[in-house]
């Protein structure tokens, strides 16, 4: 598991980097309330905002953290946003991409260093 | 993630309510609010904060708000509680508002803006006004100024808690049983281990429930007698919102403010008759030409309830439009968020009188696309008086 600043997980798996946000954003958002994911087949670039999330105290982006291309979205968070506050780190991931600079992952945290960062 | 809404917190001496120690206790996050430090949610959260409220109850402190004591001026009889003054202030019948009854008012201004809602009740020989946080020390000035010979003094040594939901009167009648009795806008004077509370029933979510003000010493054990009750939660301004724009009540600040008028912001059921035009004590307060002109004619635009099509909240500042593409804004939100217990978002903003019949259909534009929004009545969830 890597982590970026921007409060997101990225986990490796079957060649994939799925992407959702961390235990410790989804406690500071507060209750989700909706979800707008990116399209699949979407090309994406680093730092782009590419999800919408809501809560009941306000709207946030999450940001693109790899350069790449969108392959699946979790479409269950749309009809169920709540799943965010429930199981963040599991069942709630956002999108699964193919990176294309995979050597981008390298910038972000490890867990101990961003159990760090969120002190 | 970037936070797009959320405003900067302004640093500064912020009051504290004789609660303070209690909210930090119970896990509260406490945040700026018109000047005093507040609890914004309790550890259960926001959405159950508000689901708990209606299906059972929930206890708020709202000692932020302002209680002022109105007294008549001396030299008119013992009898006078300022009733005659306060009318000179208010487009209400403050006058033959029995004793033991509160009515919802506002102050409007020379141009028929609105300068705060309030609440107004007669307690015999005076009148007790509850105020808004943001507006009492402007609306104390205004009371002040305008009710000559009155006494108008705030009140600063009591607290105010709001018992809110359909297990209100059961929680608060283990320790005031006369409280059961009492109907919707009621209010008494009641003795109690926690001294004299100050007791209406009424509230701000649309529930059953009580505001009861209690001398600031007391607060904490009468809060926490009300909390040692299975069916009581701590609620914070967070669900209070959310309760409130359900229940399809304005919130002073967003909904109306100087800019806009009692029937532009659809108030006209708290104008009684006696005070519009051919009433008995008709005109007669600040802005009475726009407003009693209004009342007769209508205004040209007009606060509505709205419902968004799709399940993105339209928040307040979005931008009404009358089509899907191009055109000016008509209209804008004014506040807007997920109702927890209608199950979809929700908004209420001003709209022209021509577009504000329900099932209209309207587009809001949200991160620059523009999503269908359909007038609806309000409020949003029936409210549940005991009338």
């Amino acid at each position: 598991m890597k982590y970026t600043e921007e409060h997101e997980w990225l986990r490796e798996e079957d060649g994939l980097i799925v992407v959702g946000i961390t235990a410790h954003a989804s406690e500071q958002l507060g209750d989700v309330v909706f979800i707008e994911l990116p399209e699949e087949g979407q090309e994406i670039t680093k730092d782009d905002e590419v999800c919408v999330i809501e809560s009941v105290k306000a709207a946030s982006d999450i940001l693109a953290p790899l350069d790449g291309e969108i392959v699946e979205v979790n479409t269950a968070l749309v009809e169920d946003p709540g799943k965010v506050n429930e199981d963040p780190e599991g069942e709630a991931w956002f999108f699964k991409m193919t990176p294309s600079e995979p050597g981008q992952m390298d910038d972000y945290m490890d867990e101990a260093a961003y159990k760090s960062f969120i002190g | 993630m970037g936070e797009e809404t959320t405003g900067k917190v302004s640093e500064g001496a912020l009051h504290r309510t004789p609660l303070f120690d209690l909210h930090n206790e119970l896990g509260a996050k406490m945040v700026p609010f018109a000047g005093y430090e507040m609890p914004v949610q309790y550890p259960l959260g926001v959405m159950k904060e508000h689901l708990h409220c209606r299906a059972r109850a929930g206890l708020f402190d709202v000692s932020h708000m302002g209680q002022v004591i109105v007294r008549g001026a001396s030299d008119t009889g013992a009898s006078d509680n300022g009733a005659g003054a306060f009318e000179a202030l208010v487009p209400q019948a403050i006058v033959g508002l029995p004793e033991g009854r509160q009515r919802y008012a506002f102050f409007t201004d020379e141009q028929g803006g609105l300068l705060d809602d309030l609440m107004v009740a007669n307690r015999g020989d005076h009148l007790f006004v509850v105020v808004n946080a943001a507006c009492k020390a402007q609306d104390i000035a205004l009371m002040k100024a305008g009710l000559p010979g009155c006494e108008v003094d705030e009140i600063t040594d009591r607290a105010l808690l709001a018992l809110q939901g359909p297990e209100a009167e059961a929680v608060l009648a283990t320790l005031v049983p006369d409280v059961a009795a009492m109907r919707f806008m009621d209010v008494g004077v009641f003795d109690s281990e926690f001294g004299a509370l100050w007791i209406s029933r009424s509230g701000y979510t649309g529930e059953d429930g009580y505001e009861i003000s209690v001398e600031e010493g007391q607060a904490e054990a009468l809060a926490r007698a009300l909390l040692a009750q299975d069916a009581v939660e701590p609620i914070g301004l967070g669900a209070r919102d959310s309760l409130r724009l359900e229940g399809g009540l304005c919130l002073y600040g967003n909904d109306i403010d100087t800019s806009t008028s009692p029937v532009e912001a659809a108030l006209n059921w708290a104008i009684q008759k006696v005070r519009r035009k051919d009433g008995a004590r008709e005109g007669n307060f600040p802005g009475a030409a726009r407003i009693l002109d209004e009342l007769e004619n209508g205004a040209a635009r007009k606060r509505v309830g709205l419902r968004p099509e799709g399940r993105a909240p339209m928040r307040a500042g979005t931008q009404l439009f009358a089509a899907d593409a191009g055109g000016e804004p008509v209209g804008a939100v004014t506040s807007g968020a997920f109702g927890p217990t209608l199950g979809a978002p929700m908004a209420m903003g001003y709209v022209p009188a021509e577009l504000s019949a329900p099932g209209t259909r309207l587009y809001g534009e949200v991160r620059g696309k523009r999503m269908a929004v359909q007038v609806a009545e309000m409020p949003f969830v029936p409210a549940n008086f005991k009338r």
